[in-house]
């Protein structure tokens, strides 16, 4: 078992002839993921790596099946392009994109509710089910199999956190990195609830950082609910506050906590929060 | 981007939102015009994006003409918490009964817009959820249909019981959500939404702040930028296709991913150095981005030394590397460089960087105690 992803998963590139889509593509279908359709407009019939391409998602799912999107496609058409696939009955949709407009994913996230569909992003790494299916643009190669669960905020952050965990020994189950916008699909709470279920996992590192307050909303489910340990990695601590740090949704404003206080409040509901990126590997080791 | 007090009024009237006569001025020339116009009394308020103007003496009361040059002339030679005044908004001064505030935003735990009014108008509303939550009113917005007029309507009456307002303040929020959906803002607020005395209804202040992202379907507000020194650097990086942000260490700091630059500067601060700058280098990095992000590292001269942390997956180590060499053949480089690289092609990227005065090290950990220690030590 893993989490939102895995080798049965059947995924269409939209996007897949332009120099992203098609890089990470092969790197996708070189991981064992299926990779069955890309889509690109008036390019139907062709194809990329052997992989048939389609005018439109509808034909891909109507074809081969398709059941899970990743978005690669510039941020000005994205929006529709995640409205295509929610249509054409994709489960999950992964957006890479980054710079959609906030107010275009107020409406995403409500229609891919109301119709049923998984949104990860936009502006994330994407998934990976280590040993099965990656459905992002992570370096793999960092990912050893084992048990741990991470959720993320970031992308490179992610990598130099799972770089520890795969050399520990300790090796990762699913990654999922849910991107860096003030409005994404799916939350922290969100991934934690398909951690709980999955047997491969068995603690989960929660990687945050200024801005929002996903992080805490987290700890408070987690206090709650979660069953398994749970460590954590916040970034920011050194950020000014007023200032977007790169991330559209990394910025302290009025009314919500700074890193240190963020990092307090997960510690006050029973959150370990590691100093540094190679600590991680100890607080894992010492709540497992 | 958020807009001057003197654009977003000018929104606000496109968009019937009613607000007091008044202009902006640049000199004090161009006051006196305005005011001679308007009629005394008038209010002066500096134009910088930034709150607590009132507290730092940015807005001031003048009744007649010496009062006016008096006050202009002032104002227009301070500095509001770091940021210059070039502009003041001269204003019909006005007989105020009942402040209020509204305001729409972007709620990101509901992933909806909501509607925030308040009967405290003209102090921070973060005060007023602090220490009297009961008076904030917060309405969740339906994500695809966005605000009925019921509940512009109920939250009219939040306000006040008298109905003659109640029907104004409505008129407004509708007119107000409008324009918040029409541009693309992450907020529209008025702070305060004043009742006069002669039962009038205006904006007595106007604050937009518009998606970044979303500019590209706005190109009329992107006009409207007035760019500080500080943001006319991080425009610069931008067109070069990496994100600056300048801060007052001496550490320069590149590396590739928000997520990672931050993690980066918290551990440049927690072993005892300061960081001079966040800079995310971005994905897939060519080497000449590479040079142009160390020369304007270097414009900064506080910077000591600097320090490179990659973790190569779209970015390759060995484009970084090029980068790097070009750089210090382009620029003379006076002080130390630390690289970390790892990730994609790092082999090729180390071979690269042999022979050079870099000061290569393996992880993250090393690099920052190392250009901590590099800096410290003078």
């Amino acid at each position: 078992m893993s989490i939102l992803i895995d080798e049965e998963t059947r995924v269409v590139v939209q996007g897949i002839t332009g120099r992203d889509g098609s890089f990470h593509t092969k790197s996708m279908k070189d991981y064992g993921t299926k990779v069955v359709a890309g889509v690109t407009p008036f390019k139907g019939g062709e194809y990329v790596f052997d992989i048939p391409i389609f005018n439109s998602v509808e034909e891909a799912v109507k074809s081969v099946q398709a059941d899970t999107s990743i978005i690669f496609v510039p941020a000005k058409f994205a929006v529709d392009a995640m409205f295509e696939a929610i249509n054409a009955g994709i489960k999950l949709v992964v957006t890479i994109t980054e710079g959609v407009p906030v107010q275009d994913m107020i409406k995403v996230n409500e229609f891919a509710n109301l119709k049923g569909t998984k949104i990860i992003g936009p502006n994330c790494p994407g998934i990976i089910s280590v040993g099965k299916a990656k459905v992002g643009i992570m370096p793999h190669s960092i990912f050893k199999k084992g048990v741990v669960g991470v959720i993320s905020r970031s992308g490179t952050l992610t990598y130099e956190i799972v770089k520890h965990i795969s050399d520990s020994g300790l090796g990762v189950s699913t990654a999922v990195g849910i991107g860096g916008d003030p409005i994404i699909g799916m939350k922290f709470i969100d991934v934690l609830k398909g951690f709980e279920k999955d047997e491969e996992t068995k603690a989960v590192v929660l990687v945050g950082e200024i801005g929002g307050s996903d992080e805490e909303d987290a700890a408070d489910y987690i206090e709650k609910h979660f069953n398994k340990p749970v460590v954590s990695f916040i970034a920011g601590r050194a950020s000014p506050p007023g200032k977007r740090m790169g991330h559209a949704g990394a910025i302290v404003q009025a009314g919500t906590r700074t890193a240190d206080e963020k990092i307090a409040y997960l510690e006050s509901k029973g959150i370990k929060v590691a100093n540094i990126p190679n600590e991680i590997v100890k607080l894992l080791k010492d709540v497992m | 981007m958020n807009l001057q007090e003197y654009q977003s009024r000018e929104l606000f009237k496109k968009f019937g939102i009613p607000v007091v006569d008044g202009s902006v001025a640049s000199s004090v020339e161009e006051a006196l015009k305005i005011a001679e116009t308007l009629g005394y009394s008038v209010v002066v308020k500096a134009q910088v994006l930034t709150g607590g103007r009132g507290k730092s003496g940015g807005v001031k009361i003048a009744n007649n003409e010496e009062e006016l040059k008096e006050k202009v002339s002032k104002i227009l030679s301070m500095e509001i918490k770091g940021l210059k005044v070039n502009k003041v908004l001269i204003a019909k001064a006005v007989q105020i009964k009942k402040e209020f505030y509204v305001g729409f935003t972007v709620d990101r735990s509901s992933k909806r817009n909501v509607l925030i009014v308040s009967s405290e108008g003209g102090v921070e509303i973060e005060e007023v959820a602090k220490n009297d939550p009961e008076k904030i009113l917060k309405v969740s917005l339906d994500p695809l249909l966005g605000m009925f007029s019921y509940q512009a309507k109920n939250a009219s009456m939040f306000l006040t019981p008298n109905k003659d307002v109640i029907s104004k303040i409505s008129t407004i929020l509708e007119q107000l959500f409008r324009l918040y959906i029409s541009i693309d803002a992450n907020l529209v607020e008025i702070n305060p939404l004043a009742l006069l005395s002669d039962g009038s209804v205006v904006a007595l202040d106007a604050k937009i702040v518009v998606d970044d992202n979303a500019l590209f379907r706005h190109p009329e507000i992107e006009t409207m930028r007035e760019l500080t020194e500080e943001e006319k650097l991080e425009i610069e990086a931008k067109s070069k296709g990496f994100t600056y942000i300048k801060l007052n260490g001496s550490i320069g700091c590149l590396v590739n991913g928000a997520g990672l630059a931050m993690a980066t500067m918290d551990l440049v601060k927690l072993l005892g150095g300061s960081p001079a700058n966040f800079l995310d280098i971005g994905g897939s990095s060519n080497p000449e981005k590479v040079a142009s992000a160390i020369e304007m590292i270097l414009r900064d001269k506080n910077v000591k030394a600097i320090l490179i942390n990659i973790f190569g997956g779209i970015t390759r180590c060995d484009d970084v590397a090029n980068g790097l060499l070009e750089a210090i053949k382009k620029v003379k480089v006076e002080i130390p460089i630390v690289v970390r690289l790892t990730g994609t092609n790092e082999d090729i990227a180390k071979k690269i960087l042999e022979n050079t005065p870099l000061i290569y090290v393996d992880s993250m950990v090393d690099g920052v105690s190392k250009v901590v220690e590099l800096v410290n030590r003078g």
